[in-house]
């Protein structure tokens, strides 16, 4: 089961709705070294992507690696400390008056801990009544009838006004947070792991809901998330975040039938979707720390745990590049459709087995090359 | 790496030190600006009024405040804490010969207070809920409700008065030789007021410390299995009971202060505390800020060394 | 447009979720259960009311000689009288009056300034905070009873100076349980969410923020009522707080100061010593079973 609408599988153009240019965000923290001075931490360290209207953009990769931070500079709770965040081809942190309250408004978030995500002090009727209010969304004598719509909505009965949030469980409160983003009629949620503190039944519920009130509303999710199932369920496109760098981005299906970066095979070999052509045994992946954001290594930042490390991954960092399906698009990150890594190395080996009939090319020793033809793949695109 | 950082923190604990001393200081010469003109008191009492107004002048009297003040603070540091309206002595002298009575009331309440507190509060946490534990903690109650002044009558009523055992009031016996033995009976009251008024607070911080401890020590034996696990257990729970106890003596050493005033008032012990309060009740300004001067700087060290004796205990403890 | 399965399970656990309680009904629950706190609660309670109806109770003008110089109690002055002969029973009530009045408005007035300073440090962080905290630092550095002998050295001593005096000096504490406070609110996902509903600063910090830090604060507030009620009786046994004639429980008890006093007439400090213990006392037990009640997971200590 999938949520994935079939509007958005078509080559229909949707109208940008945020759009991140070369976005950094450093923060300075206590040097663990230096007897004075700072570190600085670069958690989002040069990412360009493009948010469409309606569409689910997933965001994966482990956790530190600036997924969250992200999603906070895309709805403006954070700033950045170069690059720009463009909503609506407007920089976000350069609107005023009505502009910037409605961009206020229409850019939500629900958070990982539903546990935290909602004052303890307060009955669930002055937690969504307050903005309404503030803002004048809604007249008062309306308000009962549109808390009542929101619940609804979220699928709990009308009378949870009266509690406080302590009576309800995990579920139940990410319900509560979704009713409270939705109050203010939204243009985008950012999830941020909204389900990973569920329990898995319950996971699924708010997974369903998320879709259907997507598929009501219309609204666009960017949905964050260090596992790829609940991602490869609810994604219209994926995004793979390491080191405060996107490595890879690609339609979800796409993403998991020909993953090109090294670091997304073993993302998806370590994960609990199987594989056909990817070792299960995640420890045979991933060896080595994750480096630091703090000291990122020179060249591409995935090379010291990368079987594929080449001399010229240790010294230049790659960019995004298209894997020149859509070569009429230009840009490869300017295509919905298109699927772009940042590893001229396995770019290079998988044209070179497409040109030979080759099956698809794995960076990690160990992984069966029994994978469905590539172009099989393409076509039911 | 560690040791690296234990010697920046401290470091930078010293140099965040400096402008709350300096802020101590200019409290103090701000608040003497409230009673009177701390430059002049510096000067002393004795001096012709031409000879002040010359010295004034001198000293830039007709300066901006904090211009007065540097003037001031170096006068401090070079020891001149002003001259006594009254005795015409200079203050830093007068501090220096109370000093001696009052750091041993001070030190003996401090370590008798420990003495019973850290074995009550160990009991008490180990055998939390059982009779003993409610006895100590409703002693620790009581200790901290009654006025330290009360208790002092009750046991002057009682010691002095009903049953003749301890002097009431002073250091030494008049006419006496001044012997260690007479000085000692003259103390046992003073002190024993002091340390019930300290061993409260100190039996409830250690209590809670311990019973931190032991529900610590309660997971970590859950996890750990074989040998030397009582030894690593007797090593951090001492390691945390240590810094506990630090924590208390800091905390105490302002309270001391406080209480030296009231309980050497009561008893007529001659130390700084009785020094302080009859220069309060004479308005005796040169006196009551450099003792409070005095008072400021010493407790400000005691929390920059219980800072840096943290650090140097506990290797977990963060150096934010 | 739900899966109605979906529904249905939520529901369940709806159902059996206990009926609403707000916070301060649960915090109250707990403390009925605490019968220590309970019974100091009734005890202060009483207390205040005597103190309330001291004009209506007393049997005499508390500073009006009324009697025989420090005659013993009797079934005319119950409590004997004082050495100027004014009832002690009349002039205790009374006390009790102004050592309350006094606990209750030091109480208010560095609660008032502890929450304002602890907010705006906490809430505007950088310099702000900064500036705020190393100036609690320099207050609390200066031994506290000094620093309120200080003021009272330089200011006339009176009741309203000592409230004025005590309330300025006692607010360190509570800005730093505020400001910590704050700064771990500020960071949880309930108070960003007000951030990305739009809500302005003020609205965050009184109306999310305040509410979640009112129960410590409460907590704290009676160890400072405590406090405040033992130093004023302090600085009038000292004779720096509340003048004669006007009697307070530290000043009664000064007059024992004289050996002669203190030896012979017991009636005229005993009384007002031990009010002052029983009234501390059960603050400090209303103390105790509020920060129980306040946090269940914590011990009792």
């Amino acid at each position: 089961m999938s949520c994935k609408r079939k509007a958005l599988r078509s080559d229909q153009v949707l109208p940008q709705l945020i759009k991140l240019e070369d976005l950094k965000r450093y923060y300075a923290s206590r040097s663990e070294e230096k007897w004075f001075g700072q570190d600085i931490v670069r958690a989002v360290d040069g990412v360009d992507l493009t948010l469409y209207e309606g569409e689910t953009l997933g965001l994966v990769g482990e956790s530190g690696c600036g997924k969250s931070t992200l999603g906070k500079l895309a709805i403006g709770l954070d700033q950045p400390t170069s690059g720009q965040v463009l909503y609506r081809m407007q920089n976000l942190h350069g609107l005023s008056g009505e502009a910037k309250h409605r961009a206020r408004l229409d850019l939500q978030m629900i958070f990982q801990d539903p546990y935290s995500s909602l004052n303890p002090r307060k009955r669930i009727y002055d937690i969504l009544s307050t903005p309404l209010l503030y803002h004048g969304l809604v007249e008062k004598h309306q308000l009962d009838q549109e808390l009542k719509r929101l619940l609804d909505l979220v699928g709990l009965p009308a009378n949870s006004v009266r509690r406080y949030p302590h009576e309800f469980s995990g579920g139940q409160l990410q319900r509560l947070g979704l009713a409270a983003a939705l109050s203010l009629k939204p243009k985008l949620i950012v999830c941020d792991e909204p389900v990973s503190a569920l329990d898995v039944s319950i996971q699924a519920q708010i997974l369903n809901l998320l879709c259907s009130l997507q598929e009501e509303l219309g609204f666009a999710y960017l949905f964050i998330a260090h596992g790829l199932a609940a991602v490869k369920y609810i994604s219209d496109r994926i995004a793979v975040m390491y080191l405060g760098r996107i490595v890879e981005i690609a339609p979800a299906d796409e993403l998991f039938a020909r993953p090109l970066h090294p670091y997304t095979q073993a993302l998806i070999a370590a994960s609990p979707i199987p594989h056909p052509d990817l070792p299960t045994d995640e420890s045979k992946l991933l060896t080595g720390e994750v480096p630091s954001n703090i000291h990122p290594p020179q060249g591409c930042p995935f090379h010291p745990r990368c079987p594929l490390a080449q001399d010229s991954c240790r010294e230049t960092r790659p960019e995004l590049e298209s894997d020149g399906s859509y070569p009429q698009f230009g840009d490869c990150r300017s295509y919905r459709k298109s699927h772009c890594v940042a590893c001229p190395v396995m770019l290079t080996k998988w044209h070179k087995a497409r040109q030979e009939g080759r099956p698809m090319p794995y960076a990690f020793p160990g992984a069966k090359r029994t994978a469905p033809d590539y172009l099989e793949e393409r076509d039911e695109n | 790496m560690r040791t690296k950082g234990i010697l920046r923190y401290i470091l930078k604990r010293l140099l965040i030190a400096i402008p709350v001393l300096l802020g101590i200081t200019f409290l103090d010469f701000l608040i003497m600006n409230l009673a009177g003109n701390p430059l002049a008191m510096l000067m002393g009492p004795r001096v012709s009024q031409g000879a002040v107004e010359a010295r004034a002048l001198e000293l830039g009297l007709d300066q901006p405040l904090l211009i007065r003040y540097g003037v001031w603070l170096g006068q401090v540091l070079q020891g001149n804490l002003g001259y006594s309206i009254k005795s015409f002595e200079p203050v830093a002298g007068m501090i220096r010969q109370q000093l001696g009575p009052t750091l041993m009331l001070m030190g003996s309440s401090l370590v008798l207070s420990l003495l019973i507190a850290i074995p009550a509060g160990i009991y008490s946490a180990v055998k939390q809920y059982s009779v003993g534990d409610y006895i100590i903690v409703g002693f620790s109650f009581l200790s901290i409700s009654v006025p330290s002044f009360f208790l002092a009558l009750v046991f002057i009523y009682l010691f002095s008065s009903q049953l003749g055992w301890l002097p009431s009031s002073g250091m030494y016996t008049l006419g006496s030789d001044r012997a260690w033995a007479d000085v000692a009976k003259h103390m046992i009251m003073p002190v024993l007021v002091m340390t019930a008024s300290l061993v409260g607070n100190n039996i409830r911080y250690i209590r809670s410390g311990m019973l931190e401890i032991l529900q610590a020590n309660y997971l970590r034996t859950a996890k750990a299995k074989g040998i030397g696990q009582t030894k690593v257990i007797g090593k951090h729970a001492f390691r945390n009971a240590l810094i506990t106890i630090v924590t208390v003596i800091g905390m105490q050493i302002p309270m001391l202060f406080g209480g030296s005033i009231i309980i050497e008032q009561v008893f007529a012990w001659p130390g700084l505390g009785l020094m302080t309060m009859s220069a309060i009740l004479a308005r005796d300004y040169p006196v009551i800020m450099g003792t409070a001067l005095l008072a400021a700087v010493v407790v400000q060290l005691a929390n920059l060394v219980t800072d840096i004796v943290y650090v140097l205990i506990d290797p977990t403890i963060s150096l934010e | 447009m739900m899966d109605p399965q979906v529904k249905t399970i939520d529901q369940a656990e709806y159902e059996s979720a206990p009926v609403g309680e707000s916070y301060l009904a649960s915090v109250w629950r707990r403390f009925k259960r605490h019968k220590l706190g309970m019974v100091s609660l009734g005890l202060f309670l009483l207390l205040l009311v005597l103190a309330i109806l001291a004009p209506v109770l007393s049997p005499y003008d508390p500073n009006a000689i009324v009697g025989g110089f420090g005659q013993p109690p009797s079934r005319d002055f119950l409590l004997g009288t004082d050495l100027s002969g004014r009832d002690v029973l009349s002039r205790l009530l009374h006390a009790s009056r102004i050592s309350l009045v006094a606990g209750v408005l030091v109480t208010l007035l560095s609660t008032t300034v502890g929450v304002s300073l602890g907010l705006i440090s906490g809430f505007f962080g950088s310099w702000v905070d900064s500036v705020i905290m190393r100036f609690t630092d320099m207050v609390m550095s200066f031994p506290y009873m000094l620093l309120v002998l200080m003021f009272a050295a330089i200011f006339e001593p009176g009741l309203w100076s000592i409230i004025l005096i005590l309330g300025l000096v006692n607010w360190p504490g509570v800005a730093r349980l505020v400001r910590g406070n704050v700064l771990s609110l500020r960071e949880t996902p309930f108070i960003k969410r007000t951030q990305v509903q739009g809500l302005p600063g003020r609205q965050i910090l009184f109306g999310e923020i305040l509410p979640n830090t009112i129960a410590p604060i409460l907590v704290h507030a009676t160890s400072v009522m405590a406090f405040a009620i033992l130093d004023e009786a302090a600085l009038s046994f000292l004779a720096m707080g509340v003048q004669p004639p006007t009697a307070s429980l530290g000043n009664m008890l000064g007059d024992a100061k004289s050996l002669t006093i203190l030896t012979d007439k017991p009636w005229l400090w005993l009384p007002s010593g031990l009010v002052i213990v029983i009234l501390v006392m059960a603050i400090n037990f209303i103390g105790d079973a509020l920060r129980d009640a306040v946090d269940p997971t914590s011990s009792r200590s």
